[in-house]
């Protein structure tokens, strides 16, 4: 926004603020007007009908045995829950991945992007450019970064093994989204990929509410560029990396799009997540009722795994 | 504006940013590439500059027509859910931002809520609802679950805003006979504006990028919205990455050209939405 244009309105907002405090009827705004009732109608209504009521009717789902297609389907109270936490392999499998897979991308995406965000703080050209760069990921479809991927980590011809050979690295060549034991890490390197700049932008913003002159009084105490970091950055910088924490934990928790798209949760249920999971039970095998079991697990796990990052964030906040 | 003395320098630090400007262009240019090669050139030389361009691959992809089809509906699911989610939450925003006391923190609750759900839990009863009203195969049914599911997100930017405005600005524009309409269209939306905007590039990347939906809802290949469409190629051409790739540019192509123009705005847009979502 342009300097006259904060004007402008500033000037229109006091004369306005000075007409409505001198009328003496102003009192009775307080009342709610019944219309205002239905500017919300139109959101409410689409709001409660697709996404309210659908929630509430996946727990009802989720006591049946109902296959998707039929018209008749039995209740079988909590049958499905007891299928899924006891001794549900694939079920344990895919959260075992769903976790690896956001422990991985929260650690490496918060270091990255910060790390990013440091080096790339001071608003100069070359910056500015850089920043619009590193963003640029995070526009694109999963569904093309997936692609990409796969280009990248095909065995045979993949630019990751290909550029390993050229450097005489050969040794390290993988199957890498063949390998079972460690896909889903290599799939946490795209998502940090696809979504490190987004955050980078987050931590710049944090970066620079800093006042430079606790730097200028830190070096005026002679102290090390890492004392600097742990004294003043990191504490400073907390609330940045709540958002980011918060954000990139359930926004890989979630991730379906781009596992989908890359691996379909294979091989072998290797990089299967409790997303691709849920829509694999319903839409593969036709088990709606079980696959509504475990979304509603997910849910529960979602706000568990929401409440317990917040509650290490504050930990930490107060501790820094 | 305090700007905090770099913390990273000298050579660490170009050394860092060059390897990650390379982590992000060089897949890209590859890609690029790719798409000007037919497909034993792409074996013969995998990362080689292309050396005789062909259009083989866009001109395979446009055979049958389905990819421009897949385009149009992109262009059409995302517009109309763009449009209307923000005249919808708009709306409501105003209506609960103007609403005292518990019934607007009720409704505000009410839909702040919808923050919470992740979409694998409805899409199993929503993919049912959508197809008992037999919009199952339509964009419509696509639309509408668009505004549903991003109206949350919406309303809770817009609501957050428009509080932090003056109650004495609305307050005024009452004494002066202005219905709620009124101070609707001509005190908080052109406030708003800049709040507007940035939740509607949100919403554009994501209707544009948005994967499940169309997996849910479409079955007719006629039907597919982009992303969609870009699946289905996979399973055809399975490893003819030419092809593959031509269609992800052609996909990526609007975003990366808003992106160019509109950069500060996709940037702020995009990060308040994850932010505040």
């Amino acid at each position: 926004m342009s300097t006259t244009d904060t004007t402008a309105t500033d000037v229109r907002f006091a004369e306005v603020a000075t007409r409505a405090r001198r009328n003496p009827r102003r009192r009775s705004s307080r009342r709610n007007d019944p219309r205002l009732l239905l500017f919300v109608l139109p959101a409410a209504v689409l709001y409660l009908w697709l996404v309210l009521w659908p929630t509430v009717q996946a727990v009802q789902y989720s006591l049946t045995d109902w296959d998707g297609l039929s018209v008749a389907y039995r209740n079988l109270g909590l049958a499905n829950y007891d299928r899924l936490l006891g001794g549900d392999t694939v079920f344990g499998q895919a959260f075992g991945n769903s976790l690896k897979f956001m422990l991985a991308v929260v650690i490496g995406q918060t270091t990255l992007s910060l790390v990013l965000a440091m080096a790339l703080q001071r608003n100069t050209r070359t910056n500015i450019a850089l920043r619009a760069l590193y963003f640029f990921p995070t526009v694109l479809s999963s569904v093309s970064v997936a692609f990409v991927w796969s280009f990248v980590y095909d065995p045979t011809f993949g630019l990751a093994n290909s550029l390993l050979s050229a450097v005489g690295l050969d040794s390290w060549q993988q199957p890498w989204l063949g390998d079972q034991s460690r896909a889903i890490y290599y799939l946490a390197i795209v998502q940090i990929w696809f979504h490190a700049g987004q955050m980078m932008v987050v931590y710049i913003a944090g970066l620079q509410t800093i006042p430079a002159d606790l730097y200028e009084a830190a070096d005026l105490d002679g102290v090390t560029r890492w004392q600097r970091f742990r004294h003043i950055t990191w504490p400073l910088v907390a609330p940045a990396t709540a958002i980011v924490v918060a954000y990139t934990t359930i926004q890989s928790f979630k991730a379906f799009d781009l596992i989908f798209a890359s691996t379909g949760g294979g091989p072998n249920h290797a990089t299967e997540i409790l997303s691709t999971l849920i829509y694999n039970s319903a839409f593969r095998n036709f088990e709606f009722g079980y696959a509504a079991a475990q979304s509603v697990i997910f849910v529960v796990l979602i706000a568990l795994v929401t409440v317990l990052q917040q509650r290490a964030v504050a930990l930490s906040a107060r501790r820094a | 504006m305090a700007v905090a003395a770099p913390t990273l320098r000298g050579a660490t630090r170009g050394a860092l940013l060059a390897v990650y400007a390379l982590i992000i262009l060089v897949p890209m240019t590859v890609v690029l590439f790719t798409t000007f090669k037919t497909s034993a050139q792409m074996y013969a030389s995998p990362f080689g500059l292309p050396t005789s361009p062909t259009f083989a691959s866009f001109a395979e992809l446009l055979d049958g027509g389905r990819l421009g089809t897949s385009l149009l509906n992109s262009v059409i699911v995302t517009g109309c859910s763009v449009v209307l989610t923000l005249l919808v939450s708009t709306l409501a925003a105003f209506g609960i931002a103007r609403i005292h006391g518990w019934l607007g923190i009720a409704i505000f609750g009410l839909f702040a809520a919808g923050l919470a759900v992740p979409a694998q839990v409805a899409m199993i009863p929503q993919y049912v609802i959508v197809k008992q009203i037999g919009l199952d195969n339509s964009l419509l049914g696509l639309i509408l679950i668009n505004i549903a599911v991003t109206c949350p997100v919406a309303i809770f930017i817009l609501t957050g805003f428009l509080k932090t405005l003056p109650t004495e600005l609305f307050e005024a524009a009452e004494i002066d006979g202005a219905g709620p309409l009124r101070m609707y269209r001509s005190v908080a939306l052109p406030l708003a504006a800049p709040s507007v905007a940035a939740v509607a590039i949100f919403l554009f990347v994501m209707h544009w990028n948005d994967l499940l939906y169309p997996l849910l809802f479409i079955t007719d290949p006629a039907k597919a919205t982009l992303p969609k469409a870009l699946l289905d190629f996979k399973g055809e051409y399975t490893t003819n990455y030419p092809v593959l790739f031509a269609g992800v540019l052609v996909a990526s192509a609007p975003m990366v050209l808003a992106y160019v123009f509109l950069q500060r705005y996709f940037v702020a847009g995009i990060t308040a939405g994850a932010t505040k979502g």
